[in-house]
């Protein structure tokens, strides 16, 4: 009798834990879900040809008020793979030597009075937010009537930026629906972006133009990751080796034990 | 290899080449082969180790490979609020092989607390801060307590958002004691908020305080191991037995034979180490934190504030506690108890192997509690979380509340008189 109910009790407390386990799994899944949906920027770190296009975009359309004060122009090179006078001529706008950092002129403090808030430095931007968040939040501005800057961002709601790439994306403007809930009230639920006016570029050129740049914040956050990678595969295989050998060691030396 | 080095004849003595009689110099001033004897070639081990018992030497390995790559990192970090966050993308962008050596000081830290707290789950699992090693459980919780100091000090210095309001949170808790918590957390920060006094204060504690006092403790742990010598999976004192030379029957020599086997753990520890260090240094954000490569920003809290992983079981406990007060002294509660477990465990079997199955589901629970607390740590403080780190509080303190009332009645098997040996 005794021993049934101690069964009983162990078996019911076994259920409970993995009762327990479920539901903490299950909310953690469900809870993560409710994020906005970021699109894939699918970019390659790898590919140096976009990562000068990104620089390229980057300089040319970000730097103005967006600092990357932690990187040099010359490691800017160095990971672009173009030579010191290729960088002075297409990349160096306003700094005087290669060593220099790729910091901007605008003074902080009237950028603050202009925006409403200084805006900030990208150098980690990719890693703080990630690629995939940058590019859908370049792709996601729309046109929202009595704003100073005339848009919106899905991703940034009220940001203060303006929409810089405008006349490469053209203007879009975002459709939005009122869901009704199991509860009796109403969301108001993004469906879908509905193109304006036409831009400079295609949708797929300016999809490119994203990945490029975004590719290029995303090397900024982190020069050394390529050779990151390429070092971690020779230190493995050398720690294979090696372990291949004190597993050998081991086994010579253990032969005795009985 | 024909015979095992205890069964060769002793060393004679004879020595004539230069080496040997520096040795035999340094010998006569300081003990130097008696120490080689008494902690390596002649410390002898069961032989009956299973993998769970190789995180010790992995711990020390750990804490050599923070202390050599915390000094590389020292000579470029710069102690000051205005200059730390950049100095640290210095080290990532201009120092030498600066990438690698912070990657392996940051990975460092989270493989540390890993290793320690499986060496601490074994220890739970075969009884290894039973009586005799009361005080060597006592000293290894101090180290883990010193560990965690260290961690938290050393989270700030890279002085992003969530090293800002992470030290922010853990320090204000201090003010919840009544009367003197707000004095306490003034004085702990030397400012009113976390500020540059704060920065540089932990900084000292990090690379000078902390890190000797962890020296000096493992130097204590390993002597009283070395003292009353270390258990094995089948709970058996292998001193009981000896051989006529005094040497226990079921032990062998740490070295070779450990530190052969050693070598072997500490290489697939490498490698999974690399494997973290050169494809995924942020393990997910996990090991560092995404919010932390913003800049502390006194102005601006960060969306959601948690600590890293490793203290996180710890936070779901406090968070579970409606008051301010109680919660904390529920978390410190949580880890004074862990320091009385030689004293709740009554049961006289040392090893889960022939213990009963009382104590087979308690460990089972605690250590699924303290899982999901983890996990739980990293979520918003809204439901359904806050409800499940209630249970899984309840459960992890039940584990060493009734642990007095299970252990002493329970039904354990039959303990061999040697060691169970496979080969």
């Amino acid at each position: 009798m005794n021993n049934r109910i101690k069964r009983l009790f162990s078996v019911a407390t076994l259920r409970a834990f993995m009762a327990a386990v479920f539901v903490t799994w299950t909310m953690g899944a469900m809870a993560a879900g409710d994020t906005t949906q970021l699109l894939s920027a699918n970019n390659d770190i790898g590919n140096q040809a976009s990562l000068q296009r990104g620089a390229r975009n980057y300089v040319n359309y970000c730097m103005g008020c967006h600092s990357l004060q932690y990187m040099r122009y010359n490691q800017l090179a160095k990971g672009l793979g173009i030579s010191e006078d290729q960088l002075i001529d297409n990349l160096m706008f306003t700094a005087d030597r290669p060593t220099d950092m790729m910091t901007i002129a605008m003074p902080p403090a009237d950028a603050a009075t202009w925006f409403g808030r200084t805006p900030p430095d990208l150098t980690l931007i990719g890693r703080s937010r990630g690629s995939d968040y940058l590019y859908t939040f370049l792709k996601s501005f729309y046109v929202e009537e009595g704003v100073p800057t005339g848009v919106n961002n899905l991703v940034l709601a009220n940001l203060s930026m303006p929409h810089v790439l405008w006349e490469l994306q053209g203007l879009q403007k975002a459709v939005f629906e009122d869901v009704a809930n199991e509860d009796g009230t109403t969301t108001h639920a993004f469906r879908r972006f509905e193109q304006i006016t036409g831009g400079i570029l295609t949708e797929d050129e300016y999809n490119q133009f994203v990945r490029d740049t975004v590719n290029f914040l995303e090397y900024a956050g982190e020069p050394s990751q390529l050779e990151r990678r390429r070092l971690g595969v020779l230190v493995i295989a050398f720690l294979l080796v090696f372990g291949l050998f004190s597993y050998y060691l081991k086994k010579e030396f253990w032969k005795d034990i009985k | 290899m024909s015979a095992s080095i205890k069964d060769r004849p002793a060393d004679t003595g004879a020595r004539d080449g230069k080496l040997s009689q520096l040795v035999d110099w340094i010998d006569a001033r300081f003990p130097m082969t008696k120490m080689m004897q008494e902690h390596m070639t002649e410390y002898y081990a069961a032989k009956n180790f299973n993998w769970l018992y190789v995180f010790g030497v992995l711990a020390m390995f750990v804490l050599a490979l923070q202390i050599v790559t915390g000094i590389f990192l020292t000579m470029n970090y710069k102690p000051s609020a205005a200059e730390a966050f950049a100095s640290v993308e210095y080290i990532m962008r201009d120092v030498e092989w600066g990438w690698l050596i912070r990657y392996m000081h940051s990975t460092g830290a989270s493989a540390f607390f890993i290793v320690i707290y499986l060496h601490m789950f074994r220890a739970m699992m075969y009884g290894s801060y039973k009586k005799p090693r009361e005080l060597l459980w006592l000293i290894g919780m101090v180290i883990y307590v010193a560990l965690m100091a260290e961690g938290f000090f050393g989270y700030l210095l890279p002085w992003g958002q969530m090293s800002y309001w992470g030290a922010q949170v853990i320090v204000s808790l201090f003010g919840a004691i009544p009367y003197i918590g707000e004095g306490m957390a003034e004085w702990m920060r030397g400012d009113y908020f976390i500020s540059d006094i704060t920065l540089n204060r932990f900084f000292a504690l990090h690379v000078a305080a902390v890190p000797l006092a962890l020296i000096a403790l493992v130097v204590m742990h390993i002597l009283a191991l070395h003292e009353t010598g270390s258990l094995n999976p089948d709970g058996i004192e292998i001193k009981e037995r000896k051989d006529s030379n005094g040497i226990p029957l079921d032990g062998i020599n740490f070295h070779p034979y450990y530190t052969v086997k050693d070598l072997v753990a500490i290489v697939i520890f490498l490698i999974l180490f690399s494997g973290v260090i050169f494809f995924a240094p942020e393990m997910g954000g996990y090991f560092l934190e995404h919010a932390n490569f913003e800049p502390a920003n006194i102005l601006q809290t960060p969306e959601h504030i948690q600590p890293v992983w490793y203290f996180t079981p710890f936070y779901a406990i406090l968070r579970a506690v409606p008051s301010k007060l109680g919660g904390v002294l529920l978390m410190g509660g949580a880890i004074v108890v862990l320091f009385l477990l030689p004293w709740l465990d009554r049961c006289k079997v040392k090893s889960i192997r022939y213990r009963g199955w009382t104590y087979k589901v308690a460990l089972t629970t605690f250590v699924v509690s303290f899982i999901a607390l983890g996990y739980l740590g990293m979520k918003p403080a809204a439901e359904p979380y806050t409800t499940l780190s209630r249970i899984f509080t309840a459960l992890y303190f039940a584990f060493f509340l009734f642990m007095p009332i299970y252990t002493s009645r329970e039904k354990t098997k039959p303990v061999p008189e040697r060691v169970v040996y496979h080969g």
